[in-house]
Formats: C-alpha cells, structure tokens, sequence
C-alpha cells in the first residue's frame, strides 16, 4: 500500500501526549515517526537512555509510553536492549511467549555518539534484532546545551560558549552513521522530518522488519538549544537537508544509497543563519568561518556521493 | 544421591548455572571469574542447556543487559571480578532499586591500582551498600550450595533484589577440591520457575520500569527496598532449611566455629576461614578457649544475631582483606563494632587489615593474631585497634 501521511496520522499513538517535553521538541516527533511503523497488532518494548526524552515521558507514576518501557541508565541503552532480545529469545524458545516483539531503543546523541558508544556498538555488532534511533539534537540538552562530538562545528553551547577568544565549538561533527554503517549490520539510515514524513516512515519500517541489528539516526531539533522559532522545526529540517548538512540516505545489506540529492544545494549558510547557536558567526569578522564550514560540508558531501555511487555535483561559487 | 566430585570453585559455580539452566546469561572475562562463561559457553555450544549467551563488549554491558533481561522477564546470571565489578558499579544500583533477582558469581581479586589479579574483598565491599545480597564463600562446596540458594532467596516475592555469591580468585576459584553435587532433577525442583509478576514481556499487561523519581516518591521506594533486604535475612534461613532437605548441608546466616566458650575469636570472610579454623585447633589443642565466626550473609548484615553470637567474647579481632582507608579499619571491623554497640558488655575489637593483593596468609599469621588477643586479655592494654596482619615495614624488605 503507497504511503499516505494521513492515513498513518490517524493511527493510534504508542507515545501518549501530555509528557513534558518542550513545545515543538524534535525527540517525541522522532518516537511517533518511528514507532508508527510497527504493525498494529505487533508488540513493542521500547528502551530509552537517560536524556531529555527519558525524563519527560516516565516521570514517577506516569508513564507516556503504552507499550513496555525500560530507561536503564545514560551510555547502556544498547546493552540493555541486548538483554531484553535475549530474553525474548529464551523465553520463545521456551514456549514462554506466543505473540511477536520489536524492540526498539532510543537515545540522544549525547546517550548515543559520546557516553553510549561502546555499548551501541556492541549491541550492533553482536546483530540483536533491535533498532537503535538516535534523536540527535546536537549537544545534551536535558543538562543544558553542552556540547557532543554531535554538535556542529562553531556552536555556541555552555560548554563551548563563543566569547572574545572562542568562535563556538572547535571540531566538526563526529559522523556516526557512517561508523555504524561501517559494523556492516542489515540495515543503517539517516533521516529527518522531510515534507510528508515518507523518508522517515519507510526507513522506520525497514529498520524495525529487517531481521538483525539495524541503526537510524534522525535529526531532532531542539528549538531551545538551537534557538530557532519553535514553529519552524519543519523549515530547519528541510534546510538541514538541502544545505546537505544532514544527507538522508542508507545503507542496506552492505548497499550505500542516497534518498534524496536537492535540485538546488543550499549554502550552508541558510542552515545556520535562523539559529541563535550560530549568531556569533554572522559578523563581517567571522565571514572566513562559514566559507570554512561550507568547505567541510562540501567534502564530506562529495565523499558521501561518491560512496553512494553517485556523480560530484558540488558546483564551487 | 548426590554426586562426589572434585571441582575447582569456578567449575562449580559453572556446575550450578548449569543445572539450573537460567534464561540468559551475559559475560565479560575478566582473570579470575573468566572460566565461568567459558565453561558456560561451551554448555551453550553443546546443548546442554537452553540458555541465551551474550557475549557482551564490557562488564557495564554485562550488567545493563542483565537489567534488560531480567526485568523482560528472565532468569539471568553472569559472573566477574574486580574492575569488571566496578565498572558494573553504577548498574548495580539501579538493578536493585528495579528489584531484579539477578545473581552474580562474585570472584573475589584486588580492585586496580597498581592491577593485581589475586583475592582480596575491595572488590565486592566496594558494592556492598549497592542494594545487593552479598553471600560469602569458604570453599567450592560452599560456593555451589550458596548460588544454588542465592536465587530463591533473590527471586522471593518478600525479597526481590539481586545477589552475588563471592568466594575467593584462585585460591577456592582455581584449585580443586573435593565436592558434593545435587541430583540434576533436586536442583530444578528447588529453584523451579522464575515467574515474575510484572515483566516488560507480559503479554497481558506492558509495564514501565526504570521511571525519573521525584523527591515525592524516591525515599518511599528506598525504604521498600530497605525492607526486601531486611527479609532477606528471614528467607535466607527459610531457604537454607529447604536446601538441607535436599543437600544435607546445614546452613545458616554465619558459622560459629568453637565459639560458645571462646574468650578470644576472630570474625573472617571467605577461604582464609579455613585456614584460621587450623589455628583454632591447634590452640584448642593447648587448653585455649579461643573461637572463630565466619560471616556467610554480609548484606544483609544479621547485626543481631552476630552481636549474640559475640558478645560473652573477651577480645575480638575483625578480620578485613581490604582497606577502606576511613582511618580506623575496614568494612567489616565497623560492622562488628556497630553490631556489638548496644550490648552491655562486648569485646575489645582489634580490626585487623590482611592479606590484601592476594598475599598469602598461613595458619601462623592467625595463630599471631591470637597471641595478640591473649595479649590483651593479660596486660588489660588494648594499643592500636586499626593493625595490619604480617606487613613489611618497608616494600621490598
Ligand atoms: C553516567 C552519567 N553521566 C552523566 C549524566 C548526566 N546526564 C543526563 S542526560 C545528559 C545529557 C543527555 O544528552 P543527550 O543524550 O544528547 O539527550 P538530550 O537530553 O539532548 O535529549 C547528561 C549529561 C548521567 N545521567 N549519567
Ligand atoms: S530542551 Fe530541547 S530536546 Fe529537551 S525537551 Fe526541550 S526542546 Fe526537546
Ligand atoms: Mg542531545
């Protein structure tokens, strides 16, 4: 069936509303994106490292989540969904269980590319039939913006604060889905909010009915650390994308593909200009810097098409 | 009839996840638990049981999916030591606070640094305010009977916390002695099925588990678990009683070695308490009236009954392989001297630090420590109560 939008909005919800994100929060549009893609009659249990996400939807008696739900700690959600496909698999065998599980963890990108790393990796590597999505918002919001190997280059964060001597964070973005990629696991993808939400949609459902480990990583904005006006997450996502900021493309059964290649790439300019976490960058002093950034974007842009198999189209202006 | 072998401690903790044949179990090696999974794993590789083995990438992994796996309903085991033990540390908290009946064979060896890979207890004192049942071992008898008892007591609807079941690396892990096995079948009859009430995999019912607690409810849920730990003690003794049913074995929440008439004693953890039984015979065997507790259930720590046990002695040595650095002892001499608090009349306690590192300790270390005592109970003079047991005054001396 061709994917419709409304038909998969008028679905019933496996997050709850009244958590206590933030109006607008990228994160639990992430949760209802993906999990819309489990089957109906499917049974879920969902894992959460500790972040934003965890903390505002499971707070001490209330639950968001309709289906099961372990929070473990911040850097295991990998691990500890390990455990629980384990389980499942034991308990199955043993006629224990009767009706089919999808597990899904989620983490922030402080939970997934930093402190939880080694424990995703492992996860993957061993080939649990999990999906891990990580909602990258770009630093550690839940302790108030600190920056991650997630955080763009020149952020402004609490811990890489722009100032007299510093022009925001140092180093570039650390890329994780090409390292996860690179575990050669079924299935790898890199997604956003894009127009009718299909990319995130079939990826989801790729990435949960795939057997084995599979890994996405969704761009989540927050609009209180990237100080952008809350309405426009869509907007931001979009000029994600089409500054080739953030490439939606995947990796299945060992086959690099890249989703979407914009008519017109934008300069990366427009992606960080409506976001107060680059403010400091947009002074005549400061030109040089988004000149160097664009020059990142562009390689890393050029070395993704070429490992999709795709021709350069960067035109240099 | 149960079945005589000679096994080494590991083997017979391996022996015993085994026969009981447990859900998932999830690993890490780390010198000198590391035969544990490897004996398992080959268990696994043969069909011998029908367990699921994660192979994890760290010991932190270890625990956290022994989290997911319990608490999704399964029986669930792994085994370490030292820095493996602490690295798990963080973990460990939150798997009791869950009320998660995982067991942990707990292979005694030096926490790191300098690295040291022989038996001290630094690494389980380290965890033992985690929330965990701590049970100690002497020998690989010992060790089997309790992991075999460990689980009923965790998995107890009064209970629900995990346990780790200690013994000491190398010296009960690695060598191999003389065993008494139970009847495969015995075995699965007294552990049975692990069948929780809440579980993430209940078909019937979801269940949220892991919440952000609020300064509302968080004292609320300590003090439930303080509770499940306080009975753990009870059905530590109900669960021993059954266990003799089917083993013969007598067990209780400590043993009292030659100690009703004692007015000198020793309290000691582990291996080192058989050793110390020698001194106590050979003593014994020249008219001294001297005596020897051996903790076996550390947490919950049964306060009172030790302080029973203990309090018509004259002088006391509280016997720590491990430092706590407070100055003034370890772990084990500050409970005795808690537990001994509100008696009338108690012993003189001397905490002695000892064998740290895995440096060995012969039955006339302990026959010093007695001299000691009786030194003490002649002159009237206690001197310094925080002492080292057989120390150079200078490495390399
Ligand atoms: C071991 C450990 N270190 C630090 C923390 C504190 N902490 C909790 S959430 C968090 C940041 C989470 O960032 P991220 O994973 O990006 O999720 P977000 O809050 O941005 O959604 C930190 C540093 C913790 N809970 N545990
Ligand atoms: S701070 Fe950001 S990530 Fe956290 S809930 Fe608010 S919008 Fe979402
Ligand atoms: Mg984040």
């Amino acid at each position: 069936m061709a994917y419709n939008l409304k038909q998969e909005l008028s679905k019933p919800d496996r997050l709850a509303g009244g958590h206590r994100m933030c109006a607008g929060c990228g994160a639990p549009i992430a949760v209802r994106g993906v999990t819309r893609a489990v089957k109906e009659g499917d049974k879920l249990v969902v894992g959460c490292a500790t972040g934003c996400l965890e903390v505002s939807t499971f707070m001490y008696p209330y639950t968001s989540w309709k289906d099961s739900f372990i929070h473990n700690a911040f850097e295991n959600a990998g691990a500890t969904m390990s455990g629980v496909e384990a389980a499942y698999k034991a308990l199955k065998r043993k006629g224990k269980i009767k009706g089919e599980y999808k597990f899904i963890a989620f983490g922030g990108d402080g939970g997934t590319y930093d402190i939880g790393l080694q424990s995703l990796s492992g996860a993957m590597e061993r080939g649990h039939d999990m999906v891990y999505v990580c909602y990258d918002n770009g630093a550690y919001m839940n302790t108030g913006i600190q920056r991650s190997s997630a955080t763009p280059k020149f952020a402004d964060t609490t811990t890489t604060p722009s100032g007299k001597e510093s022009t925001g964070k140092p180093q570039g973005r650390k890329d994780l889905t090409q390292i996860i990629a690179n575990h050669h696991i079924p299935y790898v993808a890199q997604t956003t909010f894009f127009r009718n939400f299909k990319d995130l949609h079939e990826k989801s459902e790729k990435a949960i009915y795939k057997k084995g480990a599979a890994f996405l990583n969704v761009l989540a904005p927050c609009p209180r650390g990237w100080r952008y006006p809350t309405e426009d997450i869509m907007e931001m996502c979009k000029l994600a994308v089409d500054t080739c900021f953030w490439p939606l493309y995947e990796v299945e059964d060992g086959k690099w593909k890249l989703n979407y290649i914009p008519k017109k790439k934008l300069p990366i300019a427009d992606f960080l200009k409506p976001q107060g976490r680059f403010k400091h960058l947009f002074t005549p002093d400061n030109e040089h810097l988004i000149q160097e950034y664009q020059k990142e974007i562009d390689q890393r842009w050029e070395d993704l098409l070429a490992l999709c198999g795709e021709k350069s189209n960067v035109v240099t202006s | 009839m149960s079945i005589r072998e000679r096994l080494s401690g590991n083997e017979a903790i391996a022996f015993a996840m085994k026969q009981i044949n447990p859900d998932v179990v999830a690993a890490f090696p780390i010198t000198p638990s590391t035969e544990i999974p490897q004996y398992f794993s080959q268990y696994v590789a043969d069909g011998q049981v029908d367990t699921e083995f994660v192979p994890v990438e760290s010991e932190h992994s270890a625990i956290s999916a022994c989290v997911g796996s319990q608490a999704a309903g399964a029986r669930t085991m792994t085994a370490t030591s030292s820095c493996g033990l602490a690295l798990m540390h963080e973990i460990l908290y939150v798997a009791a606070s869950n009320r998660l009946p995982i067991t942990i064979a707990a292979i005694n060896r030096a926490l790191s640094g300098p690295i040291n890979i022989n038996a001290d207890h630094s690494d389980t004192m380290g965890s033992r305010d985690s929330g965990w049942i701590q049970i100690y071992s002497e020998n690989n008898q010992e060790a089997y009977d309790n992991f075999i008892q460990a689980l009923k007591i965790a998995e107890h609807k009064d209970v629900q916390l995990p346990a780790m079941v200690c013994q000491d690396g190398f010296i009960t892990s690695h060598a191999v002695e003389n065993i008494e096995l139970i009847e495969d079948a015995k075995v699965k009859e007294f552990v049975g099925e692990y069948n929780p009430e809440c579980y993430l995999l209940n078909e019937k019912q979801p269940m949220s588990i892991g919440p952000y607690d609020t300064p509302s409810y968080y004292l609320e849920h300590k003090r439930q678990q303080a509770e499940g730990m306080k009975n753990a003690k009870r059905v530590a003794l109900e669960v021993a009683k059954e266990f003799e049913k089917i083993s013969g074995r007598k067990y209780g929440l400590f043993e009292a070695y030659k100690l009703e008439d004692a007015e000198a004693a020793i309290v000691i953890i582990n291996s080192t308490a058989g050793t110390a039984k020698d001194a106590v015979d050979k003593l014994r065997n020249e008219g001294k009236k001297v005596g020897l507790l051996k903790i076996r259930l550390f947490r919950p720590f049964p306060a009172e009954e030790i302080a029973k046990a203990l309090k018509h002695v004259k002088v006391l040595a509280a016997m720590d392989k491990t430092e706590s650095f407070s100055s003034q002892g370890g772990p084990l001499g500050a409970e005795i001297k808690a537990a001994l608090y509100h008696e009338k009349e108690s012993p003189t306690v001397i905490n002695y630090i000892y064998g740290l590192g895995g440096r060995d300790v012969r039955v006339e270390d302990i026959g010093s420590v007695y001299e000691d005592l009786y030194k003490i109970l002649a002159t009237g003079i206690t001197g310094e109560t925080y002492r080292y047991l057989s120390v150079r005054d200078q490495e390399g001396k």
